[in-house]
């Protein structure tokens, strides 16, 4: 497509380094900023998830202290969610929305580029926290009362931290909202939007309504520590419970947002390969709506065991097992869709067919915990642990790298090296099994999560499985060094960089230009 | 539906979103210094403070100047009106964790310690009876009374809708191109505003004086207090807010078809009194 461009402000970046790095309102440098600081927080949670296998490597404490593990349990999880996985996603809507919905950028860039200085403004807060006396949180993501009540001088650091990464993301949530709803080039209805465009739609929908609630809640523990409030202590009327309803009241949703993009990721990827339009289109629509309305009554199943009514139980377990409907929809369409498809194997489409398989052997464990009565047994051991990773690290980070190695492309101009994508493929999909299958019988046999020791009769498979870390931590290296060989150099991106790829963006060049659809397209 | 017709505003860059990281840096920073025990962590926040106010004054006004100078086209003005109502959205989300702490209470936690879930009175206080407005059963030798819905709570109430009144009869005078008129109307709603914070301080004048409620009164001084400072504060921004609004009013820079400035901070009043009505009836009436 040729599109006339204005003469003024629409030549290429600013030729300075600080203007276009550090005062950007351009779309793609955003992007690109988000993705970075993304690959940057995922080696640093990662090191942290080193750091605790190299620990379970053996039962017995040798690594580090019992208190520094428990800070790592935490800090891996608020860095990969916080500070990779979401802002990971926000850096792909970033660059693609726009793009596929025929948009000149972000329809308020100021403001998408203050979302993104609040990332490292709020990463920096929290990861400032390991150095202090006391060290860092190390109650556990969650950040239940009492327990995170007797954090040092992190807390007020760890709470304000969660703050301004929640803003961040709302305001980053409002500006793909108003993108989507205002922007679309002529003849793009809401039915013909690329299904990333309607996840994220979605997605910015849950983060507006939900983290505002997890501020609440970070605010309320703030005030119980500082100033004499007892939301959370039942002896000044309060419950330490409430704490909990507040917290997954964002939490539930909050997985979701890690896993909707995901979707919409690998029902692009997955027609692209198969050379065949998405299967049941309107239904995944419909699909990905049902699962975001569902994320909003289901939060007491992370909490079974906390002493609920019985009609609770009942309720949060039934309305849990109903998210298996919607999400078993869109699983038949991806497979629909491959169907008789003539199928290439590049390494997108690996990532995405190994996101498929094992996101659904992680909603499978998903449902086993959903039976409240069964969930006795697995609360907070490591089947939970196995499960929430097969959710979040074969979906959410496998559906990133899959969405990185398809659109790099578009994004640098250069095709990446295929050999060594495709080795980091396999090294990964192997390892990240060995890694968390095995914790899946840990579970079952009843070795607890969050605890740096064990007993004896686990020592194997915690073995096996961190020499699956370790091996899953190495290839990813292989991952760095592809992207980064990509941005340098290697063969030349046609604008259509898959064959069967479809939609806006591959119609602009290869590297897409500082500026595009400056006159919007016309979408038939 | 809405459609894009080109010509889209996109600045060139803009140094604010960098400097609101900082200021926004330095506020969090310093207020958890202070709260660590070191007093010059509360010099830290201010800076943050004065930065992000300063950051508050520099955006608007170069988002104003733009405005003015006619580079923003019917379909910016629609990201602003789209940015806006998720922006008060995520503000009403805010509060509902609140209302929902002061449900929760009522509700469940506060009956249940009173006996109505016997394993947990049992482990807890047995038989120990609570009834609301409570502050708790470690709190029960303490002598403090709730806050009543009459007189003060009731006046603020009537000042806060009759507020919104005003505002409406503003804008409807903006819409048929008499400023004046709208100008006197914005200011009176600017008056009342003040009033309702000027009472809202007296009310916590007299709870802290004469009631001996405060914010550490167990969870019906945490709900009392956090729901109606919060609202308060919103209060603030928004006087605040209408205060810049009637200054550009009188400077001309609303035209009766194009005034989303004016709009939004409307829309932010009427969010914050309807927040409002919700504390009314939960928090002093029922």
């Amino acid at each position: 497509m040729t599109v006339a461009t204005h003469a003024e402000h629409h030549d290429g970046p600013p030729s300075s380094f600080f203007k276009r790095w550090f005062l950007s309102t351009n779309h793609k440098d955003i992007g690109s900023l988000y993705l970075l600081w993304a690959l940057l927080m995922f080696f640093v949670g990662g090191t942290m998830a080193m750091i605790i296998r190299a620990e379970l490597f053996q039962p017995g404490l040798q690594v580090v202290d019992p208190h520094f593990f428990n800070q790592m349990t935490t800090m891996h999880a608020l860095v990969m969610i916080f500070g990779a996985v979401m802002p990971a996603f926000t850096g792909l809507a970033n660059w693609m929305i726009p793009l596929q919905v025929g948009a000149p950028d972000m329809a308020l860039p100021r403001l998408n580029n203050f979302s993104f200085w609040l990332l490292p403004a709020g990463s920096l807060i929290l990861l400032s926290t390991m150095f202090m006396p006391g060290g860092a949180p190390a109650s556990g993501w969650t950040m239940y009362p009492p327990l995170v009540l007797q954090t040092g001088m992190a807390f007020p650091f760890m709470v304000f931290a969660v703050h301004i990464l929640g803003i961040s993301s709302i305001l980053g949530a409002i500006n793909i909202i108003a993108t989507v709803l205002n922007m679309r080039a002529p003849g793009m209805t809401l039915m013909k939007m690329p299904l990333f465009v309607w996840t994220w739609l979605i997605t910015a929908f849950l983060l507006i309504a939900t983290l505002p609630v997890l501020s609440g809640a970070v605010t309320m523990l703030l005030t119980d520590q500082f100033f004499g409030t007892t939301f959370f202590y039942a002896g000044g009327g309060g419950d330490p419970v409430m704490y909990q309803h507040i917290f997954w009241f964002f939490g539930h949703p909050e997985v979701y947002i890690l896993i909707l993009p995901a979707f919409g990721i690998v029902s692009t990827i997955i027609p692209t390969f198969s050379r065949k339009p998405l299967f049941g289109y309107s239904s995944m629509v419909y699909a990905t709506a049902s699962i975001a309305f569902l994320s909003f009554i289901v939060w007491a199943h992370h909490m079974f065991t906390v002493g609920m009514p019985l009609s609770g139980e009942l309720f949060f377990m039934y309305a849990t097992m109903l998210i298996s409907v919607p999400t078993g929809v869109k699983v038949f369409n991806w497979v629909a869709t491959m169907w008789k498809g003539s199928l290439t194997f590049e390494t997108p489409m690996l990532f995405a067919l190994a996101f498929v398989v094992l996101f659904t052997i992680g909603g499978f464990s998903g449902l086993m915990l959903a039976i409240a009565p069964a969930d006795f047994q697995y609360h907070d051991t490591y089947f939970v642990v196995a499960h929430f990773h097969y959710v979040l690290v074969t979906g959410a980070v496998f559906s990133i790298m899959a969405a990185v190695y398809y659109w790099l492309p578009k994004w640098t101009g250069h095709m990446y090296n295929e050999r060594l994508a495709k080795l980091h493929f396999w090294l990964s999909v192997i390892s990240v099994n060995v890694l968390f299958f095995p914790q899946h019988f840990l579970g079952l046999a009843g070795m607890p999560r969050r605890i740096p020791d064990y007993s004896l009769q686990f020592a194997e498979w915690n073995m096996i499985s961190s020499i699956g870390g370790f091996v899953y931590g190495a290839s990813q290296l292989l991952f760095l060094a592809g992207v980064i060989i990509c941005i340098r150099g290697g063969k030349k991106a046609p604008s259509k960089a898959w064959d069967g790829a479809k939609g806006l963006e591959w119609e602009v060049p290869s590297p897409a230009p500082f500026h595009t659809f400056d006159t919007p397209p016309l979408v038939k | 539906m809405a459609h894009a017709e080109g010509g889209y505003y996109v600045p060139h860059f803009s140094f604010w979103p960098i400097f609101g990281g900082v200021a926004l840096t330095s506020m969090a920073a310093g207020a958890s210094i202070y709260l660590n025990g070191s007093d010059w962590g509360f010099t830290v926040m201010m800076i943050g403070v004065a930065l992000t106010l300063l950051l508050m004054a520099g955006w608007f006004a170069n988002v104003i100047r733009e405005s003015v100078s006619g580079l923003y086209n019917t379909q910016v003005d629609r990201s602003f009106r789209w940015g806006m109502m998720w922006f008060i959205f995520s503000e009403v989300m805010f509060f509902g964790a609140f209302f929902g702490a002061l449900f929760y209470a009522r509700m469940l936690s506060v009956p249940w310690i009173s006996g109505a879930d016997p394993s947990t009175a049992r482990f807890l206080w047995d038989s120990v009876t609570l009834n609301w407005p409570t502050a708790g059963p470690a709190y029960a030798a303490l002598d403090w009374e709730p806050m009543g819905a009459w007189p003060l709570p009731t006046i603020n109430t009537l000042i806060l809708l009759t507020s919104g009144v005003m505002l409406t009869i503003s804008h409807h005078a903006l819409k048929a191109g008499q400023r004046g008129k709208s100008t006197i109307f914005m200011w009176i709603t600017v008056l009342l505003g003040s009033l309702f914070l000027g009472l809202q301080a007296y009310e916590y004048y007299e709870a802290y004086q004469h009631l001996n409620l405060r914010l550490d009164t167990g969870i019906y001084g945490s709900t009392f207090f956090m729901l109606t400072g919060f609202h308060g504060f919103h209060v603030l921004i928004g006087t605040v807010t209408l205060l810049v609004i009637a200054l550009r009013l009188m400077a001309g820079h609303f035209t009766p078809d194009n005034h989303f400035g004016y709009e939004a901070a409307a829309w932010y009043w009427h969010f914050v009194d309807v927040v409002w009505l919700g504390l009314y009836i939960f928090v002093y009436v029922i």
